[in-house]
């Protein structure tokens, strides 16, 4: 019940917006994210969108376990090798 | 960056499980508080990576489940009165309450229709001003703030034939409840992503403070599962117990300022009935009195015949994590999503739901 999907932003026309999901155009309103802007990402729940998705923590995050993938593939080597 | 791909890479899962089956020390309880986690970790395959001393319990995160006969009663009573369009979310739909459901309530000439938002509620009562149209309103704090805008839409376009029945629940107060029943052991908390996107980390600082228990708000990819699971371990390890944040691009530790200001400029806690949890002081949400006029109850004489309970139904124990569905005699036997007894069998995340889809996957 409380799914929320990822959806980008592609028009905004006052407290509405229009946004892109598997190729299909969805009308959306922005009167609980007023600070949304085009191009952002946002979780849509129940026909409103609920709140930015950010991408600098995104990507810390996909940087930290590629850090951890590195790191344990690494370490495995080194076993493999002594 | 599409937010959904990237969060399912296999080696990194396979990595963070790794992690997860490391953990040597004491057997521990962890709780998935919300029935999209319990999908999310029955679809992925998640409880079969577990070690033996991590055991995953439901919560009783599921707005359908957790709604009181008594008020489903209320809808049914308001979907067959006539001149009344009794809207909802699809999920309601074939939930049973005392002695019908919606669906059967609809089979019976009441006109009873699914919205997708609750601004489509909006717009069938625009189109049909001659009738009362009520929205039956379930849902978390992700949902409470988008019926609040309804609301506030309603009074701006002086729509005088919309109004609500505001069964709305908050997930703190339901946490504290099953905290202080003793019931059963949890060591940890798997807290839900989009009910915390809009409330933020603060409202779950008691647990941690107050319980010692760690909490980890978390979200449904399978990358952020696992490593919630992996964050829960390490703070049980090291002896610690906080708030951490895993779903970091959804939930900044403030939530949604703006979507609080207009749950709460339309709502206040108030007393509420939950399935299986029985009444919680102040968690749930009434119209303030200022928003009276848009409360059904009081605008409509719904009269409903005392509320019972299905016999045998075991939904209330399922919803505490203190049974697992398969204890229920009724599961898969007589109750199954195509003809469910229960509201955890007719959600498609029901506890009992969840376990039945995904039997022997």
């Amino acid at each position: 019940m409380c799914l929320a999907v990822p959806m980008q932003i592609m028009e905004i026309n006052d407290s509405q917006a229009i946004i892109a999901a598997g190729g299909v155009q969805r009308r959306i309103s922005l009167l609980l994210l007023p600070e949304a802007q085009v191009g952002d990402y946002v979780l849509v729940h129940a026909g409103f969108a609920i709140q930015k998705l950010d991408e600098a923590e995104a990507q810390e995050s996909l940087r930290l376990w590629a850090e951890l993938l590195a790191a344990e593939e690494a370490a495995e080597e080194e076993v493999g090798r002594g | 960056m599409k937010y959904l791909e990237e969060f399912r890479d296999g080696a990194v899962a396979q990595r963070l499980a790794g992690r997860i089956q490391a953990y040597a020390g004491r057997p521990v309880n962890l709780m998935e508080v919300c029935g999209t986690h319990t999908v999310a970790i029955f679809r992925h395959g998640i409880r079969q990576l577990l070690p033996p001393n991590v055991r995953m319990l439901s919560g009783p995160g599921c707005p359908v489940c957790v709604t009181a006969n008594a008020d489903l009663d209320k809808a049914i009573a308001l979907a067959l009165m006539p001149g009344v369009i009794l809207t909802t979310f699809g999920d309601m739909l074939k939930v049973p309450g005392s002695y019908s459901s919606l669906q059967r309530a609809r089979a019976e000439g009441g006109d009873v229709r699914i919205v997708y938002s609750a601004l489509d509620a909006l717009d069938i009562a625009r189109r049909h001003p001659q009738q009362q149209v009520v929205f039956f309103a379930v849902g978390f704090e992700t949902t409470a703030p988008t019926i609040a805008a309804s609301v506030a839409e309603a009074r701006r376009q002086s729509l005088g034939n919309y109004s609500i029945v505001s069964v709305h629940k908050l997930v703190p107060p339901a946490l504290r409840a099953l905290l202080d029943s003793g019931e059963l052991r949890i060591d940890g908390f798997l807290l839900p992503g989009h009910v915390s996107a809009i409330i933020g980390s603060a409202p779950y600082q008691f647990i941690a403070r107050d319980y010692g228990i760690p909490c980890v708000i978390t979200g449904f990819e399978p990358l952020d599962v696992l490593q919630g699971i992996a964050l829960l371990l390490a703070q049980i390890t090291a002896g610690e117990a906080r708030v951490e944040i895993q779903y970091r691009r959804a939930v900044p530790p403030q939530g949604n300022p703006a979507a609080l200001a207009q749950m709460h400029a339309i709502f206040q806690p108030g007393d509420a009935e939950w399935r299986g949890l029985g009444l919680i002081p102040a968690s749930g949400l009434r119209l303030r009195d200022d928003y009276a006029a848009f409360d059904a109850e009081r605008r409509l004489a719904i009269e409903t015949p005392p509320p019972k309970e299905q016999r045998g139904c075991r939904c209330g124990e399922v919803l505490r994590g203190v049974i697992a569905p398969p204890e229920c005699a009724l599961f898969g036997k007589t109750c199954t999503p195509e003809n469910p007894l229960g509201p955890c069998m007719v959600s498609f995340e029901g506890t009992c739901a969840a376990w039945y889809n995904y039997r022997g996957a």
